[in-house]
């Protein structure tokens, strides 16, 4: 491939929103309500909406004939570029909304400095992604507060989801081998930039919320080089079923 | 699952909510429908998602069903049936003279 680098960097921007929906798509008629239920499965076909652009941009750069459904549904497991964070099961609601609010900051971080970026596509996707994810950093960051600041019932769940995820914040910030050529290129968004900012934008609201901040000195990895939990196995199964079993249908 | 059954029941507690979605600017907002939430902010959010994700809507308006107070339908024989017979409160029953132009 001519350019790997470029590859490798669209998928890891587009794992993490490719899987992120398949969690939030799993609430479909699952959901706590009807209102919030829709609610989700918006911010799920929002987000596959913003995998349609990369992967359509990484079967152009990849050049070998696989198209973008080849790319996102027929890879093996550890070809999967995703932050651990954001395969992480549907525990209940408030893991729901803790999930998307940490990985939400985070992506609206990621897309207002890859609006800058050299590569022309790239800068064109972010800036069209953007408006959808603030909407749902609003989402999730109302119902982190409204859960956290609610009941004494839905205050602990709030904080154990917190407690529990937090370990996987740290990822988010990792360089891969892609991301520091892609960023010496000017393409590429410097995560390690990224995360003073989040770490107060996060604790500040989790202040509003009343939760404690987590303490933990330890962070999970991986995910970024394919090393993942052993949840990734069970979604990718349900994501891939029908590629896997009817090879290249079609709606 | 039990925790999402456990908002779920708490959810019959979450008051009802009339939407009302204006479609363009110039336009007057027009009653959608009505939903479920806990205030006023969720309401609005709910309503974005349920009414205008086919790009239905320029602006929403919320209000607690509670807040409106409705006819009593039982009483539409004397709220309504004695305009009826009053033809002559529409402008179209007047012959207008020709020279009134643009009415």
């Amino acid at each position: 491939m001519k350019n790997e680098n470029l590859y490798n960097y669209i998928l890891g921007i587009a794992d993490n929103s490719l899987i992120l929906g398949q969690r939030m798509g799993e609430l479909c008629g699952h959901g706590p309500s009807l209102e919030t239920d829709i609610a989700c499965t918006n911010i799920s076909l929002d987000l596959f909406g913003q995998v349609r652009s990369y992967f359509q941009y990484a079967s152009k750069i990849a050049g070998d004939n696989r198209s973008e459904d080849d790319i996102a549904m027929l890879r093996k497991e550890r070809e999967y570029k995703n932050v651990l964070l954001v395969e992480q099961p549907n525990t209940d609601f408030a893991y729901t909304m803790a999930r998307q609010f940490l990985f939400d900051v985070y992506h609206l971080a990621f897309l207002s400095e890859l609006q800058k970026s050299t590569d022309l596509t790239l800068s064109a996707i972010a800036n069209k992604c953007i408006k959808e994810v603030s909407y749902h950093e609003r989402f999730s960051s109302d119902w982190v507060k409204r859960l956290g600041d609610g009941t004494e019932e839905s205050k602990a769940k709030m904080q154990d989801a917190i407690n529990y995820l937090w370990t996987y914040t740290d990822e988010l910030f990792h360089q891969t081998e892609a991301d520091k050529i892609m960023v010496s290129e000017g393409a590429g968004v410097d995560v390690t930039k990224l995360k003073e900012a989040y770490y107060k934008n996060v604790g500040d609201l989790l202040e509003v919320a009343t939760l404690e901040i987590p303490e933990s000195k330890y962070f999970q990895k991986g995910g970024k080089e394919g090393i993942h939990t052993e949840h990734l196995g069970y979604l990718l199964s349900d994501l891939q079923y029908m590629q896997r079993t009817y090879p290249n249908m079609e709606w | 699952m039990k925790q999402y059954l456990y908002i779920m029941s708490n959810k019959k507690n979450w008051p009802l909510w009339e939407i009302f979605v204006r479609s363009k600017n110039g336009l007057e907002h027009r009653h959608f429908g009505s939903l479920h939430a806990a205030d006023a902010e969720m309401a609005l959010e709910n309503a974005r998602d349920v009414y205008t994700r086919r790009n239905e809507g320029v602006s929403i308006w919320v209000v607690e069903s509670k807040n409106i107070t409705a006819s009593n339908p039982e009483n539409n024989g004397e709220m309504f049936e004695p305009a009826h017979d009053k033809v002559y409160r529409h402008p179209t029953f007047y012959d207008l003279p020709d020279e009134v132009k643009h009415m």
